[in-house]
């Protein structure tokens, strides 16, 4: 009946169960979102409230924090799948198993990525960022949140279901989110310093493009080596 | 195809055997003649003094972390393509060596560094880079250890690696820029064109001896980890081992 799914109807599919899924279990939300807060807000307390250093030491924070709350939510991207069953089903369906992975990674995008970036202008505010550097936060975590998304999806997929999964997966991935966190901290500084950041986002948009165009289709591999 | 026998253990083990003794007695000799060449025949620096002897080490050490990886890439793209058993013993057996020098550049840089910048670790954009191949080669090793069967730790060990060497320039570039908009190096360095023969000898020559090391290091670790993975096959017995 289903068989000749069209690929975006499949993929919306996929993109509609996860978000219900996600809908379901707000604590899965909440909780990198929660930690993204918290790690910040300890900077204060741990290098002083002055707001010249806080000002100086703030994207860095807001991106390293990021990029641990990232890893955070990573974990359970493809692990209740994989214990209940579907994840073998989504790769047995006719379609593309890489279409469908990336429903899944839009997905996980749309529930940690995207709420860090609507919560950072507060965060931004708390640490004396000032207007420009607080919109080119906004600007940098919405570029570069899709690429921890896409890269930890593979991350994610070649420690999947191992005994001390979490851990790992910080080391296969952190690394990699290295030219994600220069380029963007460099955008926030350029900026606020008065010159143009134009440089720095167009790196930022090309290894979003690139990391697009690979990262799906190299999960999917993954998966299946995984699952083999 | 002469070559593709050799990917089966059963005639790699003789060869790498044949060969070893060659490689080995190479790389002692090289080893010598570049210390010798560069501890005590080398003149020392006029800015850095004798300091400038662990650049005898750092630099090819360096190198050879690059290279190492380069290497286990390659294999890796090789063993998913043409699935060969080979290519996976060949990559855990070059994993500790690479992340070996890739450790000692690290740390003779630091040595280096504190007589010369005053401080055992500043972020300058090499040693930067270099630490974080160590932590690819880290990732890449604990990935293949937490797998249990051989064949899935096998080919999800080549696609991290294949993501890793794709992303080393990316990362390579992202550093150097960063360092250069966070500070600008003003350390005097032994590179560029005027490098003088006295120096660049011995530094050749310890390169071409880390690379002799490295392919003797490989061969008796692969020889014993196929003795350990083929223990019970029948050429092995035929053998008399």
């Amino acid at each position: 009946m289903t068989h000749n799914l069209g690929l975006l109807a499949s993929w919306q599919r996929v993109l509609k169960r996860e978000l219900l899924l996600a809908y379901r279990q707000r604590n899965d939300i909440l909780t990198p979102l929660i930690f993204f807060i918290i790690v910040i807000s300890l900077f204060p307390l741990g290098v002083g409230p002055e707001p010249e250093i806080l000002r100086t030491i703030a994207p860095g924070v807001i991106w390293v924090a990021a990029l641990l709350a990232t890893l955070l939510s990573l974990a359970r991207l493809f692990n209740n799948e994989l214990h209940d069953g579907t994840l073998e089903q989504l790769l047995l369906t006719p379609q593309p198993a890489s279409v469908l992975v990336f429903a899944k990674i839009v997905s996980h995008w749309l529930t940690t990525g995207l709420p860090l970036v609507l919560i950072s202008p507060l965060l931004a505010l708390s640490l004396d960022m000032s207007s420009t550097a607080l919109i080119y936060t906004m600007l940098t975590l919405l570029l570069g949140t899709p690429i921890l998304s896409l890269i930890g999806a593979i991350g994610a997929a070649l420690t999947l279901g191992l005994r001390g999964g979490g851990v790992l997966l910080a080391l296969l991935i952190l690394p990699l989110y290295i030219p994600v966190l220069i380029f963007s901290t460099g955008a926030i500084i350029a900026a606020s310093n008065g010159f143009s950041a134009e440089g720095h986002l167009s790196l930022i948009g090309a290894y979003l493009i690139i990391t697009l165009i690979f990262a799906p289709w190299v999960t999917s591999y993954a998966l299946r080596v995984s699952l083999d | 195809m002469i070559f593709q026998k050799y990917a089966a253990p059963k005639y790699f083990y003789p060869l790498a055997g044949k060969c070893l003794p060659w490689f080995g007695t190479l790389a002692i000799l090289t080893i010598c003649a570049g210390l010798y060449l560069g501890l005590f025949v080398a003149p020392p620096d006029y800015q850095q003094g004798e300091t400038v002897r662990i650049m005898f080490i750092h630099v090819p050490a360096a190198w050879m972390s690059m290279f190492i990886y380069a290497m286990m890439a390659g294999a890796a793209a090789i063993g998913l393509v043409w699935k060969i058993k080979l290519t996976d013993t060949f990559i855990t057996a070059s994993a500790a060596i690479g992340a070996s020098f890739t450790l000692l550049a690290l740390l003779t840089g630091s040595l280096w560094g504190k007589p010369m910048w005053g401080a055992w670790w500043v972020w300058d954009a090499r040693l930067t880079s270099e630490l974080i191949l160590l932590f690819l080669y880290l990732g890449f090793m604990s990935l293949h250890s937490a797998i249990d069967d051989p064949r899935r730790a096998s080919r999800a060990g080549a696609i991290l690696l294949l993501i890793g060497v794709i992303n080393l320039p990316v990362i390579h570039y992202s550093v150097e820029w960063w360092n250069t908009l966070h500070q600008p190096t003003s350390v005097a360095r032994i590179d560029g064109p005027r490098i003088h023969s006295s120096i660049l000898t011995p530094l050749l020559i310890m390169a071409v001896a880390f690379k002799l090391f490295y392919v003797s290091v490989v061969l008796i670790r692969m020889r014993s980890s196929i003795l350990d993975n083929e223990a019970d096959s029948r050429w092995l017995q035929e053998q008399g081992a």
